[in-house]
């Protein structure tokens, strides 16, 4: 079955085929062939944004609240360039999403001609794979292909550039049903002999720890990952991108790890003695010093890319292959080694251990002595008043670290965040497009003062197009965490850090100029009725601007380049290592 | 750091060549030597890269390789199980006093003469790294007026073939089949519902270094 299309109309009837519904973009002069056939489309909502970086960010929410491939697309030049945050940001989180551009005519590539820019050459090493398509008789197969390599192994984005004058010529339309890619076939069954050698290192553990990463999410595997913390009773720890993959409240979790993790997560990993890696990639972030961590723990190390074992940290035991069936089949290995050397491995002495750090350590904060607002404060009160069915998002800073710590999660696909690139103004475009595939859900954004003035245009799109998130603007007048920094570590130097944001601009003024609903609040007594407006109003987006204290740190903390023994609780204050011994 | 030498398998598409190089220099290594070419299925490129680098980093970029989309193959060579040969055209001067002596080294070399001047000759040799660099030290007295050398190519001894199994395409469904077109009578209220592509059947697959 094929028809006559121009290469405008394939483009948009092979999304159509790839089961896109939502697209984000912005129109221009080497994408305009595409949104003509895009105005006739039943099944593709385009999303008119006001920036690219919007369109990305939106789509990585779209993508990553629904599972599905996000769809953004741009023109040539620097509509494509604005594309380059967002893909990088993809890139780094594993982010299943398709880009695509509209390149100038394939006669003027090379030539400098207007809105020019060698998209392909600049996206190829932030790209899980990229197209250059000039001719029409490609688009659908590239499409499918796209959409393939996005969505199967470890996810990604792919960009597909698309000349102008292959949109304009006339094809055969043919949706392609099979895909030929030999160098492309991602291992997600784990070898059986290395899920067995996992097996028996777990039961012969004293100390084992479920270091948890995004992967056990993008595989949706939290049921199987519950299971497997059950059967034995072994403590896990979720990673800034795994938040959610085990509930917060469940006995067996014992917080987020990292430069801001938590003392009874960080202590975890530092005495383990075995490491049971699920889809997390041993990122600077967590491990601190890289050699003094977790230093008499042995490793299994499974993931789905083969490129993360070993690539920081030796392992033991590598396993490839998706979360989901290492998993299942881990459950299995570790029952039958269970029945075969009958008897039950028990953790109970080191998990009392733990369930101490984290009974006398919890992640907690004083309030300011001016009476100011504080922001943990506020952002516990949005988590409670929200609850766990609400989709968050975060920009990138305190704001981001005090959301992972006392929001809510106790289910996975509720938490977006930047992780691994940690781009500014996240926040409010992905909450946009969590927004859109989730619309049955209340989506709040925690944003900070900074991150908010990077992307807050979208609020404008959120107003046209029926999209009512809810921001809250952790409003500490400056770029709190490099301000932290500052206090910390340059002597109270702050270069460039206050932002003046309580004074301008008026967030609230600002979101009703923008066409949505703005309020703001500046004390404790009056957050818990701000926050109830806020989700009463369920026709446009809405802007709170919290006014809190400035200086307000993000503890725990162990510092840049230093070993993860070394974490503080606060200033100067480090817990009791040697009493616990741990 | 030890030399190594990589056959990567290639599809013959453009771009390719960019993808790979800028891999390897984004981890900070120098390509000692390149050289790309066709196999004997058309649609299959074979690069053989030279690259001096310690074993950790090399499995590493080795694993990046794999992971690009249009790498197939990658094979590490070892020298000794490995004919390896460089093409070498090298002018060197001669004149009427010299050059019988230069084309001594020329025979003693296996070389060829492929060009001749009043006052210079131009050399054809192949050979192994070790070889070609003993004839030039022995011609450098002459005087080398010109020198181009190819990358290294290398194939491995013996009857296996490293492109035997793995060139056969796998055709894989592509995320969405599609019954028909698609219903363009549906409100943007019910739209169809896409579920998530299931991941295709796992083969293992070369890049899988486990244990």
């Amino acid at each position: 079955m094929s028809e006559q299309l121009t290469g405008a109309q394939a483009l948009i009837r092979a999304l159509e085929h790839a089961g896109v519904d939502t697209v984000f973009g912005i129109p221009g002069g080497a994408i305009l062939p595409a949104y003509d056939p895009m105005l006739d489309s039943t099944q593709i909502r385009h999303i008119l944004v006001r920036h690219e970086q919007g369109a990305g960010h939106a789509a990585q929410g779209y993508a990553s609240a629904s599972g599905k491939t996000g769809v953004c697309m741009a023109t040539s030049g620097p509509g494509a360039t604005n594309l380059v945050t967002p893909i990088a940001d993809a890139y780094m989180d594993s982010v299943p999403m398709v880009a695509i551009t509209g390149q100038v005519a394939s006669a003027a590539i090379g030539t400098d001609a207007f809105q020019e820019a060698d998209i392909r050459g600049i996206t190829m090493p932030i790209t899980k794979h990229n197209f250059l398509v000039n001719d029409p008789n490609d688009i659908a197969t590239t499409v499918a292909e796209a959409f393939h390599i996005a969505s199967t192994g470890r996810p990604g984005p792919v960009l597909v550039d698309v000349t102008k004058d292959a949109m304009q010529a006339r094809v055969d339309f043919q949706w392609p049903t099979e895909l030929s890619l030999p160098g492309y076939r991602p291992v997600t069954r784990p070898h059986p002999k290395q899920v067995r050698e996992a097996a028996r290192l777990i039961a012969a553990a004293e100390k084992p720890v479920l270091y948890v990463g995004g992967g056990v999410i993008r595989a949706q595997a939290h049921a199987e990952l519950k299971e497997l913390a059950e059967l034995l009773g072994i403590p896990v720890v979720t990673t800034l991108m795994a938040r959610g993959a085990l509930p917060d409240t469940h006995d067996l979790h014992f917080g987020m790890p990292g430069m801001h993790g938590s003392v009874s997560a960080v202590g975890a990993l530092q005495r383990s003695d075995l490491l049971i890696c699920l889809g997390a990639r041993f990122d600077d972030r967590v491990t601190g010093k890289l050699d003094s961590f977790a230093p008499e723990a042995k490793v299994i190390h499974a993931d789905i890319d083969p490129a993360e074992i070993g690539k920081n940290r030796a392992a033991d035991v590598p396993i490839v292959g998706d979360c989901k069936e290492v998993i299942t089949d881990l459950i299995a290995a570790l029952q039958t080694e269970i029945a075969n050397a009958g008897r039950t491995p028990s953790y109970d002495t080191w998990r009392h251990q733990l369930e101490a750090v984290r009974a006398k350590y919890p992640v907690a904060y004083d309030e300011p002595e001016d009476g100011s607002l504080s922001p943990q404060y506020v952002i516990e009160r949005i988590g409670q008043i929200a609850g766990p069915d609400a989709v968050y998002t975060a920009g990138v800073g305190q704001h981001q670290m005090w959301a992972a710590h006392y929001l809510p999660f106790e289910k996975p696909r509720h938490w977006l965040n930047s992780g691994g690139l940690g781009t500014m103004g996240y926040a409010v475009p992905a909450a946009m497009g969590a927004k859109v595939a989730r619309p049955d859900k209340t989506v709040w954004a925690i944003d900070g003062d900074g991150c908010f003035q990077m992307t807050n245009q979208e609020l404008v799109t959120c107003a046209l197009e029926g999209i009512p998130i809810k921001v809250a603007v952790i409003n500490n007048q400056s770029l709190g965490m490099v301000r932290q920094w500052q206090t910390l570590f340059y002597d109270k130097r702050y270069s460039n850090t206050d932002l003046h944001s309580a004074r301008i601009p008026d967030f609230a003024k600002l979101s009703e100029a923008m066409g949505g609903v703005g309020l703001r609040c500046s004390d404790r007594d009056s957050v818990d009725a701000t926050i109830e407006k806020a989700m009463a109003v369920t026709d446009a987006p809405v802007v709170v601007d919290f006014v809190v204290h400035r200086d307000a740190m993000v503890w725990p903390m162990v510092a840049a380049g230093t070993s993860n023994d070394d974490i503080q609780i606060a200033r100067d204050m480090a817990p009791a290592w040697d009493t616990e011994e741990l | 750091m030890s030399k190594h030498t990589l056959s990567i398998l290639v599809e013959n598409k453009h771009g390719v060549l960019a993808r790979v190089a800028a891999l390897i220099s984004r981890r900070g290594f120098n390509i000692d030597s390149l050289a790309v070419g066709p196999t004997e299925h058309p649609e299959v490129s074979r690069m053989t890269i030279a690259v001096s680098v310690d074993e950790q980093p090399l499995e590493q970029i080795t694993k990046q390789l794999n992971k690009l989309v249009n790498v197939i193959k990658i094979v590490e060579l070892e020298p000794s199980q490995t004919v390896q040969r460089e093409l070498l055209l090298v002018k060197v001067k001669a004149d009427t006093l010299t050059r019988g002596q230069v084309l001594e080294t020329v025979q003693l070399f296996r070389a060829k003469v492929v060009d001749v001047a009043p006052d210079a000759i131009t050399i054809e040799a192949t050979g192994n790294p070790e070889k070609l660099e003993a004839m030039l030290r022995v011609l450098e007295p002459f005087g080398v007026r010109e020198l181009v050398q190819s990358g290294m190519v290398a194939i491995g001894r013996g009857s296996r073939s490293i492109s035997d199994r793995t060139l056969r395409p796998v055709p894989v469904p592509p995320p969405h089949v599609a019954s028909g077109p698609p219903n363009l009578q549906a409100q943007p209220a019910d739209r169809p519902h896409h579920p998530v592509p299931a991941p295709p059947p796992g083969r293992p697959v070369a890049p899988a270094r486990q244990g």
